[in-house]
């Protein structure tokens, strides 16, 4: 660029820009220097926070008595941490697995030139705008052995009809997995249907011309090219089970007793009405493990395909 | 598309009616629970006992929705959900204008005003993203306390935009680097400034991503419990708070019909704006997945 400038202008240049151009190269970085300063101290402060409170035998009140790791060995000792945990493997398998085929098979089903497609798509999503309080409240309501679908079930004259998985310590995590697929099944239908829609439809007609059935163009074909959608599926989904907390509260309160704990409520219940601050801190630690054991294989090969074009 | 099943046949015909019976079916699983609550809340107390779910109201009544916005207990007070309902709007309403504006910003300057190590604190910011939120709460909660802003809407506006700008800037930040950079650096070259260059350019084609990106936050700030439930106090609950409370409040005979009432007050917001800009809502859902 210089060369084209004359002597004289490409002196003049930077000394006129010097006093406006200095502020005018900061400003960006004045702009953004709030949203950093908050999230180094809010999220990244918050964690080595949350991490040095898990190492001290805070109570009612974070103290700073360091403990070493005690809290965390306590966490391994403590069966309600490992059903809390054995319900998230549970909870977050099945939500996930079930999320994605019926997401899948109602993006398939769609995809085949449907009269009032966009009617259903805004049926299928619309659980997606919803609290999961509300989602909780309802579904509470719909599984109340009493009054909802097994007496209703009942009602049409089947006695012997029995539903009440709600109020059974073995069957209550299940009812999480229903709820949880009602609302964000759909959203994972959106998904699939925007890959679906971004396929090159001459794949498709070449399988066609080579004689394959639409079954197999789907499994073959079709399915293939959507990997990364069911990866990003994949990791939105976890994600969801692994923050769930609030369908938990006020779908079955964690109960009975605590047989549908998950980690978020064990922080929650222990961090601020147990007073067992030092553990809440330590089972809030493992959470974000197990969220990061989940995005960083992710990150890494959202980097990889990026720089392999 | 030619992968179309073709309707010449008998057995392709069924096939095709199966096809809709299934998506009808459906349909109907997504639709019976948001049936079931507002039939429910419409039901006097009596025949929600004697029938069943699906059974139509005799009567029907909207004394349970009355009872819900403004007589129902929710925990030590009777005043219904209507005053938390308000206090929902002054949370989501601030909150939002302010992650929205900063993730504006943010963007803008993340992608036409690069500058060494500005991808780095995109990385940094993304991670907001993503972290578990129970990892924050103990800090938070004695940060709001030193800051004076315990228990209160403006300490709940502040956690909401602390943790909402992550999600506002990925969204300004993708919708941006698609603008073409020409026209900037001409502007630039002509010495327009950094926000005479926003307010000039950028701005007038931002109108789709402010929707998405105000969709977004209220949806996720309307349908908050973990902050609203750890960071307020009676008077300052948003309104999930307040229907969690009125349905496990236990005094006397349980009101199914005035906890649907409530709950369905609680989920409106929401609903309508999903139903009038449902397009919008979905593009804000997919964007965390499909990074530009």
């Amino acid at each position: 660029m210089s060369t084209s400038l004359s002597p004289a202008r490409a002196a003049r240049a930077p000394v006129k820009r010097s006093a406006l151009g200095a502020l005018t190269d900061w400003i960006p970085r004045l702009v953004l220097a709030p949203s950093v300063a908050v999230s180094l101290f809010f999220v990244y402060g918050f964690m080595i926070w949350t991490f040095v409170l898990s190492l001290t035998n805070s109570r009612m009140l974070p103290s700073y008595d360091f403990v070493g790791f005690a809290q965390y060995a306590q966490l391994m000792a403590n069966d309600r941490w490992w059903v809390a945990a054995t319900n998230l493997v549970v909870f977050g398998g099945l939500f996930v697995g079930i999320c994605l085929v019926l997401g899948a098979g109602l993006a398939i089903l769609l995809d085949q030139r449907i009269r009032q497609e966009g009617s259903l798509r805004t049926i299928y999503l619309y659980p997606m705008a919803l609290s999961f309080i509300v989602t909780g409240v309802v579904w509470k309501w719909l599984l109340n052995p009493s009054l909802g679908l097994q007496a209703m079930v009942r009602g049409w004259g089947f006695e012997g009809f029995t539903f009440d998985w709600l109020v059974n310590p073995d069957m209550a995590v299940y009812t999480l997995v229903i709820a949880a697929v009602w609302q964000a099944s759909g959203f994972v239908m959106a998904l699939f249907l925007a890959g679906l829609r971004g396929i090159d439809d001459s794949i498709i007609k070449a399988a066609q011309l080579d004689g394959a059935s639409l079954p197999r163009i789907y499994a073959r074909v079709v399915m293939p090219c959507l990997r990364p959608v069911v990866f990003s599926a994949v990791m939105i989904l976890s994600h969801i089970a692994i923050k769930s907390f609030d369908l938990v509260v006020a779908l079955t309160g964690g109960g009975p007793g605590y047989a549908s704990d998950l980690p978020a409520t064990f922080m929650y219940t222990h961090a601020f009405t147990r007073a067992q601050i030092g553990l809440g801190s330590a089972s809030a630690m493992l959470m974000l493990g197990g969220v990061l054991a989940i995005l960083i294989p992710y990150l890494y090969s959202e980097l990889r395909s990026r720089r392999h074009g | 598309m030619d992968n179309v099943i073709r309707r010449r046949t008998p057995g392709a015909r069924l096939a095709r009616a199966a096809l809709y019976a299934v998506l009808i079916v459906m349909a109907l699983f997504y639709l019976l629970p948001l049936l079931i609550m507002l039939l429910t809340s419409i039901k006097p107390l009596d025949e929600i006992g004697a029938g069943t779910l699906l059974a139509l109201p005799e009567h029907p009544t909207l004394a349970p929705w009355v009872n819900a916005w403004g007589e129902a207990c929710t925990g030590m007070r009777c005043e219904g959900v209507g005053g938390y309902f308000w206090n929902s709007f002054a949370i989501v309403i601030p909150a939002v204008a302010i992650s929205t504006v900063v993730g504006a910003l943010n963007g803008y300057a993340l992608t036409k005003w690069r500058f060494r190590g500005s991808e780095l604190v995109f990385a940094l910011m993304l991670f907001g993203c993503f972290i578990p939120f129970q990892v924050v709460l103990l800090p938070m909660a004695q940060t709001l306390g030193w800051l004076g802003l315990s228990s209160s809407r403006a300490g709940l506006v502040l956690v909401h935009v602390v943790f909402g700008i992550a999600f506002t800037t990925l969204f300004f930040r993708n919708f941006y680097v698609a603008v073409p950079s020409e026209l900037v650096s001409a502007a630039k070259l002509d010495g327009a400034g950094f926000f005479r260059i926003f307010w000039r350019i950028l701005l007038p084609v931002s109108a789709p991503i402010i929707v998405v990106s105000v969709i977004w936050q209220f949806t996720q700030i309307w349908n908050d419990f973990l902050f609203g439930v750890a960071f307020s106090a009676h008077d300052t609950q948003p309104v999930t708070v307040a229907l969690n409370n009125l349905v496990n409040t236990s005094t006397g005979v349980k009101e199914y019909n005035v906890n649907m009432a409530a709950a369905m007050i609680a989920a409106l917001p929401t609903l309508v704006v999903y139903v009038l800009a449902g397009k919008y809502f979905v593009r804000g859902l997919t964007a965390g997945s499909v990074k530009g």
